[in-house]
C-alpha cells in the first residue's frame, strides 16, 4: 500500500508543477462539447437527446488526451527502468500512475460534467446517474488508455495511434455509459448498465496492469 | 552472493553484439566491461540488469534470473545506465526521498548530499542543475539502497577530477564491504584493482 | 514432460515451410471445389425464399465470410500467445499472416453485408444494426494491430506488442459484441431482427454449410501460402533459405 500511495503523491506533485499540461485535456473537453451543437445545429427538444452521446464522445476523447502520454516522461528520464527494477511490482507502479492521473486529469473533468449537461438542456434528475456512470467507466477507461500507452511507449511519434488502438476496445463503456444517462433521462430503471460497468471496471483494474506491465517489460528493451 | 553469466550471446537483428559470454563474479570483486562504442557495453549490463533479454544464454544472481527475482531479493541490485531516473520537476531531496521510500532505505540525506557536493543545490529542482550535478544526483541514490550488485555504466561521465575521485571511492568502499559490481567505463586503470575481471567486447 | 516429435517440428522453419508447401494446393483445390458446388447450389439451385425472394441467396456468401473473419482473429490472437509464452517466431509468422487475412475477410463481410442491406432495409449501410457494428469494430481491431506492428522496426519487439494487443482484443472482441447485440435489443424492442436467419430448410441448409467450409478452407490456404512467404522473409539470412533459393536458381 506504502509503495502505492508513495507514487501516487509523486505524479501528483509532479503535475500539479505542470498544471498547465494538466489543464489541456479539460480545456479539450470544453471546446469539443462546444463545436457539437454549432455543427449539429439541433433544435431545443433536439439538444438534449444529443447531449448523452456528445458528452460521452468528448470525455472518451479527452481521457484519450489526458492519458496517452502516461509512461512518456518516465521511459524518457529512465525513473521508469528504475521502478522495474525495484522490489515494488511493476503492476503496482502502473496502478499508481493511473489513479494519479485519474485524480488529476480525470476527476475534475467528470466534476465538470454537470455544467455541461445543464447546457445541453438535460434535466437535473439525470445527473447523478450520469455522474456514476462516468465515475463506473472512466477506471476502465484510464486502464485501456494506458494500455496504449505502454504498447506505444518505445516508438517517438506513438501517441499518434494509440486513439486507433484503444478506442475500438472502448465501445463497450460507450454503449453501457451513454444506455445509462438515456435511461435515466427517460425516466428507467439504470441498475442494469450501471452493474455492467462496475464488473467491467473490476476485469480491467485486476487484468489490465498484468497486460500493461507486460508491455512496458518490451517497450523498454 | 555471485553473479553468473553462461554462454551469453546477444544478437539485435542479425548483427552479433557478442557471444559465447561466460564469466563468474564473487563478491568483493570487479567487473569491468570495456571496448568501443557501439560495441554492445551497455546492451550486456542491461541484460545483466534484467532490463533486456539476450538471444540466447543464461544471467543468474544468487541463482535467479534478474528479470524473475523474487520481490524481497530486487533491492540486491542497483542498475544506473545512461539516464539518470530522475524526475526533473522534482527537487533533489524529493528525488532521493522518493528514492529512498521505494528501495527501502532512509537514511542521512544530507551526508550524502554534502559527500557529492549537493548540499547547495538539495531543494533546487533537477532540471535547473548542471549536467554534473545531475550525475552525481543520480549516483547519489547508491547508498540509498542495499544493494550488493552495483551495475554501472560509464558511471564517472560529467564528473569533474573531484566528483570523479568520490565516486571511485564509493566503488572501492562497496566492494571492500563485501559487494561485487560491474562496470562499462572507456578509463579501466582509475579503477582496475587485484582480481579485477576484465571483459572486452 | 517429453513433448512429442512433431511439436518440436513445428517449430522449425525449414519444416514447416516444407509441410505448408504440400498442404496448401490441397486446400485450393477443396476450396475451389467447394466454392463452385456450393456456389451453383446456393445461387441457382436452391429455390427462393417465400419472405425475401431472390436476395437471400447472400446467406451463402455473407456470414460465412463474417464467421471466417472472427475466427481468423481468434487464429491470430491464439499463435501470438504462443509466440509470446513459448518464444515461437513460427507462431508469431502465423499471426502476422493471419492479420491481413483476416482484415480482408472482415471488410469483405461488411461489403457483402451492406449489399444485402440495400434491398432489404433500403440503405446500403444501418449503423443500429448490431452485427454491423460488431464487425466495423472487429475491422479497426484488425487495423490497429497491423498499425501497431508497423510502427516497430524491431521485428521481434513488433511480434511481443502486437502479441499483447491481440490477446486483450479477443477478449474484448465477446465483450463488445454482447454488449452491442444488447445495445440493438433496446431499439428493436422483442421484435425479431430482420436480418435474422430465415428458418433454413433443408434444400438450403446443405449448400450453407458446404459454404462455411469451402470459405474456412480457403482461409487456411490463404494462410499457409503466406505463411511460406512470411517465413521466407524472416529466415532470409539462414543458410537453408540460400540454398533454397539457389536450388531453384540452378
Amino acid at each position: 500500500m506504502a509503495p502505492f500511495l508513495t507514487i501516487v503523491l509523486r505524479d501528483v506533485r509532479i503535475a500539479v508543477r505542470r498544471l498547465s499540461e494538466a489543464a489541456n485535456p479539460l480545456l479539450f473537453f470544453i471546446i469539443v462539447t462546444t463545436l457539437f451543437p454549432l455543427a449539429l445545429s439541433p433544435s431545443t427538444d433536439e439538444i438534449r437527446e444529443v447531449g448523452t452521446g456528445v458528452l460521452w464522445v468528448s470525455a472518451l476523447l479527452s481521457s484519450l488526451l489526458a492519458l496517452e502520454g502516461l509512461f512518456r516522461s518516465d521511459a524518457e528520464d529512465g525513473s521508469l527502468e528504475q521502478l522495474m527494477l525495484s522490489p515494488v511490482p511493476l503492476g503496482v507502479t502502473v496502478l499508481g500512475k493511473i489513479a494519479a492521473h485519474w485524480l488529476i486529469t480525470i476527476l475534475p473533468l467528470i466534476a465538470l460534467v454537470p455544467i455541461l449537461a445543464l447546457s445541453y438542456s438535460m434535466p437535473i434528475t439525470a445527473l447523478p446517474t450520469m455522474f456514476y456512470a462516468l465515475l463506473l467507466a472512466t477506471p476502465t477507461l484510464s486502464v485501456l488508455v494506458a494500455l496504449g500507452a505502454a504498447l506505444t511507449v518505445g516508438l517517438r511519434r506513438g501517441g499518434a495511434i494509440v486513439g486507433l488502438l484503444v478506442l475500438p476496445l472502448t465501445a463497450p463503456l460507450l454503449i453501457f455509459g451513454t444506455r445509462a444517462t438515456d435511461f435515466a433521462l427517460h425516466d428507467e430503471p439504470t441498475a442494469g448498465p450501471l452493474y455492467l460497468l462496475a464488473a467491467l471496471a473490476a476485469l480491467a483494474l485486476a487484468l489490465g496492469p498484468v497486460a500493461i506491465a507486460a508491455a512496458l517489460r518490451v517497450g523498454i528493451e | 552472493m555471485e553473479l553468473r553469466a553462461r554462454e551469453l550471446s546477444v544478437f539485435r537483428g542479425e548483427r552479433c553484439l557478442f557471444e559465447g559470454l561466460d564469466f563468474e563474479l564473487r563478491p568483493q570483486q570487479l567487473g569491468l566491461v570495456v571496448g568501443a562504442n557501439g560495441s554492445g557495453k551497455t546492451t550486456l549490463l542491461r541484460v545483466l540488469a534484467g532490463l533486456a533479454a539476450a538471444t540466447s544464454g543464461r544471467v543468474t544472481w544468487r541463482g535467479s534470473a534478474p528479470d524473475s527475482l523474487p520481490l524481497e531479493h530486487r533491492g540486491e541490485i542497483a542498475y544506473r545506465g545512461h539516464l539518470d531516473g530522475l524526475k526533473r520537476d522534482l527537487t533533489v531531496l524529493e528525488n532521493l526521498r522518493f528514492h529512498a521510500s521505494i528501495w527501502g532505505n532512509a537514511t542521512d540525506f544530507a551526508a550524502i548530499l554534502q559527500e557529492l557536493a549537493l548540499g547547495a543545490v538539495a531543494n533546487v529542482r533537477v532540471r535547473h542543475l548542471s549536467a554534473g550535478q545531475q550525475r552525481r544526483t543520480s549516483l547519489a541514490t547508491l547508498k540509498l539502497c542495499a544493494a550488493r550488485l552495483w551495475i554501472l555504466d560509464e558511471p564517472t561521465t560529467n564528473l569533474d577530477s573531484d566528483g570523479r575521485g568520490r565516486i571511485i571511492g564509493w566503488i572501492r568502499a562497496h566492494l571492500a564491504a563485501g559487494g561485487t559490481a560491474v562496470i562499462a567505463t572507456h578509463q579501466p586503470d582509475e579503477l582496475k584493482q587485484s582480481g579485477t575481471l576484465l571483459v572486452e567486447l | 514432460m517429453r513433448l512429442p516429435r512433431w511439436f518440436h517440428l513445428l517449430g522449425s522453419p525449414p519444416f514447416v515451410y516444407a509441410l505448408a508447401g504440400k498442404v496448401a494446393p490441397w486446400l485450393g483445390a477443396v476450396t475451389c471445389v467447394l466454392l463452385a458446388v456450393g456456389s451453383y447450389w446456393g445461387l441457382v439451385v436452391a429455390p427462393p425464399d417465400r419472405v425475401q425472394g431472390e436476395v437471400y441467396r447472400v446467406l451463402f456468401i455473407h456470414p460465412q465470410i463474417a464467421y471466417v473473419s472472427v475466427m481468423a482473429y481468434v487464429v491470430m490472437a491464439v499463435a501470438a500467445s504462443i509466440g509470446y509464452v513459448w518464444r515461437l517466431k513460427l507462431a508469431h509468422a502465423v499471426a502476422t499472416t493471419a492479420a491481413p487475412i483476416g482484415a480482408s475477410f472482415t471488410a469483405c463481410a461488411l461489403a457483402t453485408g451492406s449489399l444485402w442491406g440495400r434491398p432489404t432495409w433500403g440503405t446500403y449501410w444501418q449503423w443500429t444494426d448490431p452485427r454491423i457494428m460488431s464487425e466495423t469494430l472487429l475491422l479497426f481491431l484488425f487495423l490497429g494491430y497491423l498499425a501497431l506492428r508497423a510502427a516497430f522496426e524491431d521485428r521481434d519487439k513488433a511480434d511481443r506488442v502486437s502479441a499483447i494487443l491481440a490477446v486483450v482484443g479477443v477478449v474484448d472482441v465477446p465483450i463488445i459484441h454482447y454488449s452491442v447485440i444488447w445495445w440493438n435489443s433496446l431499439h428493436q424492442g422483442p421484435s425479431i431482427m430482420k436480418l435474422d436467419k430465415p428458418s433454413i430448410a433443408p434444400e438450403m441448409l446443405t449448400p450453407f454449410l458446404i459454404m462455411v467450409v469451402a470459405f474456412t478452407a480457403c482461409f487456411y490456404w490463404l494462410l499457409l501460402n503466406g505463411l511460406r512467404g512470411e517465413i521466407v522473409e524472416r529466415e532470409r539470412d539462414t543458410r537453408w533459405i540460400r540454398q533454397l533459393v539457389e536450388g531453384t536458381r540452378g
